[in-house]
């Protein structure tokens, strides 16, 4: 199934553990230094450098772009490093989260009640993963280094629904 | 006396990253299509799939086969009949994290060392993690492994005490990979260093995976049946191919105890030995 993002609810609606899917349009990028710098912001009461609703955040470090490309390996890393920073965000209307790695059982009700996806794609497939990305840009904090906040811009991006609105957990099937 | 220049170590180190990060060995590669051929109709042998196509682009077009090139592990084995001039660098380890640093940035790998605590970038992915084990002659190998973290991140030591039975250590091993299921990239590949003491344990449980191509013992086959048994799969997809190796490394050990350390690596395994 082919999806745009950001994410719309009628969409969200039909996705179901398990289906393969195709994502396109613009997604954050986003590992475990940002996430501690957000809920860090949240908790003082201050803005979050970008507008989350509806959006869709990668849980990803790429490695320096070579030259002549566009952006070097690109896979995900494990997602349940960021369950603990996954509530807050979801909070601010985020949709979607895409990464590797089964998610707590916290999480998969969090999926439930704000009506979001995870989406889980190939694990140390970066090399191929980076032929779906047209575009990168750094939107904030590049002191982080590879674990900045970036933005990219995907066609047909091959993911899994990992949990969907209804519950459902791909790993809980295996 | 063989003098070993430090232009000599840097190089090889830079040229052994640049192989690794790009081209799994041979053994690894056969071992994933031999998963890839033999695995059960789903999702977990779609993951196969995806993997060699990885490898293939990686190859050919030299993006590193995953993002996460790692922490460098270097194992130096070196004979009394060595001497190693360092130069300007004063120490092996400084030449050696030389080698890691130019080895990491010429070749656009994800510099992923940070300090413990503040989490500060360093910047070059040194410091390496050094292992220097003495040899005999005028031997001189080092070995270069690309670490993930993934898959570094669900690995245990545990102290047994000395009544343990096999079977214990074997469902230790179970339980760790069971604990793990997707997150470490299976099928993986798994060390189990056995004795010594603590860090002795966790030592040999690295050095059990650089040993992938010397032929396994029946424990070790019997310990990957009970692993792929586990039905985690490829990816955690399900499927029969959860481990696609086990290598076990052992050292005499206290009376009092025994220690037994399990290290996971993702099918990604990065590594890679020179001689000089």
């Amino acid at each position: 199934m082919k999806i745009k993002i950001p994410l719309k609810e009628d969409v969200i609606e039909k996705l179901e553990a398990g289906e393969r899917v195709e994502l396109t349009g613009n997604i954050f990028v986003a590992r475990d230094r940002v996430h501690k710098k957000f809920i860090e912001l949240i908790e003082k009461g201050k803005d979050l450098p970008v507008n989350l609703k509806g959006e869709v955040i990668y849980y990803m470090g790429p490695t320096p772009a070579p030259p002549g490309k566009i952006i070097g390996s690109c896979g995900p890393t494990t997602s349940s490093r960021m369950d603990k920073f996954t509530l807050p965000l979801l909070d601010y209307g985020l949709k979607g989260t895409i990464g590797k790695g089964k998610r707590s059982k916290e999480i998969v009700e969090a999926f439930k009640k704000y009506r979001a996806v995870y989406f889980v794609t190939f694990g140390g497939c970066g090399a191929y993963l980076s032929k779906f990305i047209k575009k990168i840009d750094l939107i904030a904090y590049p002191e982080f280094g590879p674990e900045a906040l970036f933005l990219i811009e995907v066609e047909n991006f091959p993911a899994i629904v990992g949990i969907d609105i209804y519950g459902n957990d791909i790993y809980e099937k295996v | 006396m063989r003098k070993i220049y430090s232009d000599e170590i840097i190089e090889s180190i830079c040229k052994l990253i640049g192989e690794i990060s790009f081209t799994l060995p041979s053994e690894v590669k056969n071992l994933i299509k031999n998963a890839y051929m033999k695995e059960r109709k789903g999702l977990g042998k779609e993951y196969l799939k995806v993997i060699l196509k990885n490898i293939e682009i990686a190859e050919k077009e030299r993006i590193p086969v995953c993002q996460d090139t790692g922490m460098a592990v270097v194992f130096v084995e070196i004979g009394p009949g060595v001497i190693i001039d360092c130069g300007k660098y004063k120490s092996l380890e400084n030449v050696i994290n030389k080698g890691v640093e130019i080895g990491y940035k010429e070749n656009y790998l994800r510099k992923s060392v940070v300090s413990p605590i503040e989490r500060e970038n360093t910047g070059t992915n040194t410091p390496a993690v050094i292992h220097i084990i003495p040899s005999e002659g005028d031997k001189f190998k080092m070995t270069v492994m690309e670490k993930g973290f993934g898959s570094e991140n669900c690995s245990f030591l545990k102290m047994f005490s000395p009544g343990a039975k096999k079977e214990d250590i074997e469902n230790f091993v179970l339980q760790v990979v069971k604990n793990a299921g997707p997150n470490p990239c299976p099928p993986v590949f798994i060390g189990l260093g056995i004795g010594g003491d603590f860090e002795k344990a966790a030592i040999l449980s690295k050095m059990a995976l650089i040993d992938l191509e010397k032929g396994s013992s029946r424990w070790e086959r019997e310990i990957l049946k009970k692993v792929n048994s586990l039905g985690i799969g490829p990816g955690g997809f399900g499927g029969n191919f959860t481990a696609l190796g086990v290598k076990i490394k052992t050292f005499p050990t206290h009376i009092a105890g025994l220690p037994v350390a399990v290290n996971i690596s993702c099918w990604a395994h990065r590594v890679k030995s020179v001689t000089l």
